[in-house]
């Protein structure tokens, strides 16, 4: 029989693969590589592309496509943590620039203080709103 | 005959009132499913990322990164994770009662809050009652994606990292059942002390190879992490949503249900007295001839 190795393959939106395989290709960002059982401890980012496992015993290669990533190797595990995204640091600056902007833009007048009290009075209300129609139904039946 | 329009008139609007709450219903019901489903599908990512940041812990246990060293906290960092839409019962005041109690708590430390925001009800609040309000991000829709998080998470751990904040927590629903929300306060970073499977696990240390380096791959690790507990917060947050729909929509469409009820009683009565006052007029009116 021949030597195989445990591949896992999620992202955060869900589980792509799990399964055997005889070799696994990835793209990281030194170049591709290749797994085979056995291979060294490894753990590196990923660039967009593809995962492929080969299954072996002449079944069909498995592929992925991945736009980044990280890859832990195992001797007899393999995980990729494939991102739903594409990550780049000046990218995910920008994103944060804009979330930044978007809290600006929403909340122009805001201050800093947060007013609890009152919070907490209107929360209140609205929590015994919601119970006296709960026990309205209750007393009807 | 023209007796009782405006009761007529009344037991219709409550009925067509209540064929949109059942329909709200049902599609909050079908859409809990998939909100379920991706609550489900979320998990395997954060449970491997965790292992590995686990393994690598150990692989180098001189380097400690920031998000894993507890430092004094001056001043807490909430991720207020919230639904973009209301008419589902007390899901977003519950959470809210419970924030301000937290918050409470802490300025009577005398710690500071800062707030990053998900979702259009934590932003109506955070409008009406002031707060410093770093990135907020609305509109995430029904099937949230990891990449709308990206923004907002970073603008937390960057100030996290400049030392604006010294601990993150986030406040989000979590799903118990389907009748069940439990608001819920939880700390992020720094990281909580990793739970001890791994050491019975495995008992010895890799020797990993770094490209490009460890520290870079930890960070990316770390990031990639925190990322996906906000994001199955957010996926969580949103089924808790769909229920807490379901649930409230049942409750109006049952409540529509006895005021038509009640409603077709009184109509009936009054149409009732109507044809008795009539017969009687006629029968007194035949009389009199």
């Amino acid at each position: 029989m021949s030597m195989t190795i445990h591949v896992d393959v999620v992202s955060a939106e869900g589980h792509l693969f799990s399964g055997q395989g005889e070799m696994v290709y990835a793209p990281a960002v030194m170049g591709e590589i290749g797994i085979a059982p056995r291979h060294t401890p490894l753990v590196t980012r990923l660039k967009a592309g593809e995962v492929r496992v080969d299954p072996g015993q002449g079944k069909e290669m498995e592929h992925f496509y991945v736009s980044g990533g990280m890859i832990e190797v195992q001797p007899h595990v393999v995980t990729v943590l494939a991102d739903t995204a594409v990550r780049a640091a000046d990218l995910d600056e920008a994103a944060a620039q804009e979330a930044k902007r978007r809290a600006e833009d929403a909340l122009a007048n805001r201050t800093a203080d947060i007013e609890l009290a009152k919070a907490q009075a209107e929360l209140n209300e609205a929590m015994a709103q919601l119970r006296a129609i709960d026990r309205l139904r209750k007393t009807k039946r | 005959m023209a007796v009782g329009k405006e009761i007529r008139t009344q037991i219709n609007s409550v009925k067509n009132t209540r064929k949109i709450t059942s329909a709200m219903e049902m599609v909050a019901a079908s859409k809990m499913r998939k909100a379920q489903d991706r609550m489900t599908a979320s998990r395997p990512y954060a449970e491997r990322i965790a292992r590995v940041i686990g393994h690598l812990a150990m692989a180098n246990p001189q380097y400690k990164h920031a998000f894993m060293q507890q430092r004094e906290v001056k001043t807490v960092g909430y991720v207020i994770v919230s639904s973009d839409r209301g008419l589902c019962g007390g899901l977003n005041n519950n959470l809210f009662r419970k924030l301000i109690n937290d918050i409470r708590a802490l300025q009577e430390e005398g710690k500071r809050v800062k707030f990053v925001i998900v979702g259009n009800k934590a932003l109506g609040f955070f409008r009406r009652f002031g707060g410093e309000v770093m990135a907020q991000i609305t509109h995430i829709g029904d099937a949230p994606h990891l990449e709308d998080l990206i923004g907002t998470v970073k603008t937390m751990l960057d100030a996290y990292t400049a030392g604006e904040v010294d601990e993150i927590r986030v406040a989000y629903n979590v799903f118990v059942n389907t009748m069940t929300q439990q608001p819920t306060v939880s700390q992020l970073v720094p990281l909580p002390e990793a739970e001890g499977e791994e050491k019975t696990e495995l008992g010895h240390h890799w020797d990993y190879i770094y490209e490009p380096d460890a520290k870079e791959v930890l960070d990316d690790l770390l990031i990639r992490y925190i990322e996906s507990l906000v994001y199955q917060s957010v996926v969580e947050n949103a089924a808790c949503e769909q229920s807490a729909r379901m649930v409230a929509m049942k409750a109006a469409s049952d409540n529509a249900g006895s005021l038509i009820d009640e409603l077709q009683l009184i109509y009936n009565k009054a149409r009732q007295a109507a044809i008795t006052q009539e017969i009687s007029e006629i029968v007194s009116g035949a009389a009199a001839v």
